[in-house]
């Protein structure tokens, strides 16, 4: 072989190989919705169910070991106080873990408002988790292939694989991304993922004990939940990332993003 | 300049030889690092490029809440702790899990023998804390003011937790 | 209970450190990205700046600019490796960087960054062999021919002799060919290293999550302020090592200052007039690009003041007023600028303004990356960054003052180094 020759091949090899053969695998809707799974998990909050009592954080935090110190949380659960004068106030002291045991507002920077109790209009309890998106923008922007969306719809994070850049964090309109203070790696929400494919309910559905949380298969048509998400009126958080939440919320207010 | 490569290798090109070998070095460090079962699943490259075994490691992690899941987790515990479990009020505790106030099962009985028992003020707090939000469901919870409700002693000493209808008091 | 139990000691999660939450935050909102994330735009732009200051020689003749060009091309070689820095003292897990490089997830913007990077780091080095091949071939020349070589000079005789890649020839034609190759890779460079600093951009642009960065206009803006800094910076330098060959030909200490044809301490002093004023006027150019951008991006966000513009407004025009208007726009701006065009423009009054610009395009970085994450994802509630100074651990020592500054610092250390093997400043016959 020519000297010139062997190297246009050496060069064309090279390239060719350089490309990870799935870069060039375009994602084609029809083979998608064709091959489609069995399960897709959705998650349904009842807003008007919950009171707060951040039963679901303790077990979340201790099923999957997340540190009670550690200030992050995979779920949590937010309380939104409206008062006559049209004034709003939202916190979640400690996500939640202990609940909410004082009627004054955590405002941060150790500062709390009391706020009269004949002032109080509505004021409701919000649980919150990732939304394990159809299009998950967290997935999207991780640039090694360490945070992906599973064929039966959960998005989870390779902790042998993620380099702790925190793009993805940034990436989640939800802000149910963290590091994980031990792990020292992007860390979220994997509904349980270990629970599920044992047959259980996640650790927060398990807990709840007003059903304000609760999991299904969105596929079948025949679940109960998936039944109310058709049936009745529900709706998803920040809706206009595009991200296709699947975690479905009765009750939600405008306030609650 | 281009013509006379024929006859005389041109020099300027020696810095992509050099380039090359980089990549060639890359790509075979690249051949022995990467794990072989990394790829996209069905989800397409954009959002489910990874390696797949991670999805069975997560599988694979151990559950701590007890196996027996939700609605039969009073079947599972009143085999041992039956007088307990039928005591409780399908009303008002009922709808607690045990395992929200006695902690994660875990291998229970075999591993650990027995769970601890938490009897702080702030468990119970948890729902019982008095908050004038009368637009949730909280406000049909009976509630007290923690800072004036009997601030020495632990609740249970009068409430009976399991069944805290007011005429079941100590 | 179990979980209680299983505390830990009191736990610090990656951001806290520095994040002060104020109003409503979501439970794992921290300022994740801090001053090195700041740093690492900041470091790429100039090297971005640095390679476009040395294309205006190389690519469209520019011959004013011949000395200033050369000095740019080697001192963007010592920025690159500091490009990479920022960004792997900021990894939770910096051995893993590698794996950017190994499974590229194409849809990420940082997944472009290795290669990119490596792409530009090839044509800068490229580039340098080019324009150096016949100083490598001299030297390893004249090494060769010294009769007996001392531990020093065998090792400089061998690394001469490895970088001239075995190419010995350094006649008229050879040459000839070395030039148009060199003005060749100066071309493909541009692109790329707009490219390099506009995914910089872009990295940050397509976040949609965050109400601040989201808009197409940041690649743009962030290539039109590398410009502006690469080219402030290398103003900068170039006066300063001028000063310091004037110094030491006065003093006669360097070797080539004692060579009867060094350059005189006029020479050095009209060659550094000329280039400089001609360079700060692209500087001018730049910056008037970059500063209409801002302004434009501004004005846009509070002429439609969609749902984030509440919020927005309360980060720009209160929090961090004094960060914005006064600090960057004002100091780093306008005051440099006036600096410049004023009339009676001398070397020391363009020299001060560089040190602004400097500054200034820092601002910028520091506003657009920090202020980006000063307001929650609910858009009721702040977030307060305070930059550690003394380290009580790793991570307050890589994410704080004395990381960013070992950052800033190390280009001019390379530098240095560097400049041993690839001289900045040559007599005309030696180089290109």
């Amino acid at each position: 072989m020519e000297r010139r020759e062997f190297l246009q091949k050496c060069i064309m090899v090279i390239v060719g190989a350089s490309v990870p053969v799935s870069a060039l695998t375009l994602i084609d809707p029809k083979k998608v919705f064709a091959e489609n799974p069995q399960i897709q998990w959705a998650f349904l909050v009842d807003t008007n169910k919950c009171v707060g009592c951040g039963f679901c954080v303790k077990a979340c935090k201790t099923e999957n070991d997340i540190p009670f110190d550690a200030h992050v949380s995979r779920t949590w659960v937010e309380r939104y106080v409206y008062t006559k004068d049209d004034k709003r106030y939202v916190d979640s002291p400690d996500a939640a873990l202990y609940g909410f045991t004082e009627s004054r507002i955590d405002l941060g920077r150790g500062e709390y408002k009391e706020i009269d109790k004949d002032n109080v209009g509505k004021a409701f309890f919000v649980p919150k988790l990732c939304n394990h998106c159809s299009s998950p923008a967290c997935t999207q922007v991780c640039p090694v292939g360490a945070t992906y969306k599973t064929d039966d719809g959960v998005v989870l994070v390779d902790r042998t694989w993620c380099i702790g850049c925190g793009y993805c964090i940034m990436a989640c309109p939800y802000g149910a991304r963290f590091f994980h203070p031990i792990a020292k790696v992007a860390d979220k929400c994997t509904f349980c993922y270990h629970r599920l494919s044992k047959g259980l309910d996640s650790a927060c559905v398990n807990a709840c004990p007003f059903k304000a949380r609760r999991m299904g298969n969105i596929h079948d048509k025949n679940d109960p939940i998936t039944q109310i998400i058709m049936n009745e009126r529900v709706g998803v958080l920040k809706d206009e990332f595009g991200t296709k939440p699947q975690a479905f919320y009765i009750g939600l207010a405008q306030e609650v993003r | 300049m281009w013509q006379e490569g024929e006859r005389v290798k041109s020099h300027v090109w020696r810095p992509l030889y050099v380039v090359i070998a980089f990549v060639v070095a890359l790509l075979v460090f690249r051949f022995f690092y990467v794990p072989n079962d990394f790829g996209s699943g069905k989800r397409g490259f954009m959002y489910s490029y990874h390696r797949k075994s991670n999805e069975t490691e997560w599988k694979n992690q151990p559950a701590k809440y007890s196996v027996s899941g939700r609605e039969r987790m009073h079947e599972y515990c009143s085999e041992c702790h039956g007088e307990i479990v039928k005591v409780r009020s399908e009303k008002l505790h009922g709808i607690i899990p045990c395992e929200d106030c006695h902690g994660p099962a875990l291998q229970h009985p075999d591993k650990p023998e027995k769970l601890p028992i938490d009897r702080s003020r702030g468990l119970c707090l948890r729902c019982h804390t008095s908050l004038p939000y009368t637009t949730s469901e909280r406000h049909r919870i009976p509630g007290i003011d923690p800072k004036t409700h009997n601030t020495d002693i632990e609740c249970v000493e009068c409430h009976n937790p399991h069944n805290p209808s007011l005429e079941g008091m100590k | 209970m179990v979980g209680e139990i299983a505390k830990h000691a009191a736990m610090i999660v990656h951001g806290e450190a520095w994040t002060t939450k104020e109003l409503f935050t979501l439970p794992n909102e921290y300022i994740y990205w801090s001053i090195q994330i700041v740093m690492y735009p900041y470091m790429t732009g100039l090297v971005a700046g640095a390679f476009v200051l040395s294309s205006l020689y190389h690519v469209f003749g520019v011959v004013k600019l011949k000395e200033i060009a050369r000095f740019s091309l080697v001192f963007s070689f010592a920025l690159l490796p500091v490009a990479m820095m920022p960004l792997l003292l900021h990894l939770q897990q910096p051995f893993r960087g590698i794996n950017v490089m190994m499974t590229p997830h194409f849809t990420s913007a940082i997944a472009a960054f290795g290669f990119v990077f490596s792409t530009y780091a090839c044509i800068v080095a490229t580039e340098l062999w080019l324009v150096y091949r016949k100083f490598f071939v001299e030297t390893a020349l004249a090494l060769k021919a010294q009769k007996d070589r001392g531990i020093i000079d065998s090792f400089r005789f061998l690394m001469f002799k490895m970088l001239t890649l075995g190419a010995w020839d350094i006649g008229h034609e050879a040459l000839e060919k070395d030039h148009k190759a060199c003005k060749i890779m100066a071309s493909i460079g541009i692109p790329v290293a707009c490219f390099l600093h506009g995914y910089a951009g872009f990295i940050f642009g397509s976040v949609k999550a965050n109400a601040l960065w989201m808009t197409p206009l940041m690649p743009v803006i962030f290539i039109c302020s590398a410009v502006v800094s690469g080219v402030a910076l290398c103003i900068l330098c170039y006066v300063v090592v001028q000063e310091i060959r004037k110094f030491m030909a006065k003093r006669k200490i360097a070797r080539w200052a004692k060579d009867p044809n060094a350059p005189s301490i006029e020479e050095l002093e009209g060659a550094k007039h000329e280039e400089v004023m001609i360079a700060s006027n692209y500087l001018m150019y730049f910056m008037i690009a970059a500063l209409t951008l801002e302004i434009l991006d501004l004005i846009f966000r509070g002429y439609t003041q969609v749902k984030s513009w509440d919020i927005l407004r309360e980060v720009i025009m209160e929090r961090d007023f004094n960060k914005i208007f006064v600090l960057q726009y004002g100091l780093g701006n306008i005051l440099p600028f006036l600096l410049m065009v004023l009339p009676g423009r001398t070397v020391r009054r363009t020299t001060i303004a560089t040190v602004l610009v400097l500054f200034g395009v820092f601002m910028m970085r520091y506003n657009v990356v920090i202020g980006g994450q000063a307001f929650s994802l609910s858009f009721a509630g702040f977030m307060d960054y305070t930059l550690p100074i003394i380290p009580h651990d790793l991570e307050t020592f890589k994410e704080g003052l004395f990381g960013a500054l070992t950052v800033a610092v190390t280009p001019f250390v390379l530098f240095y180094f560097i400049n041993k093997v690839m001289p900045a400043f040559l007599k005309e016959e030696s180089t290109h």
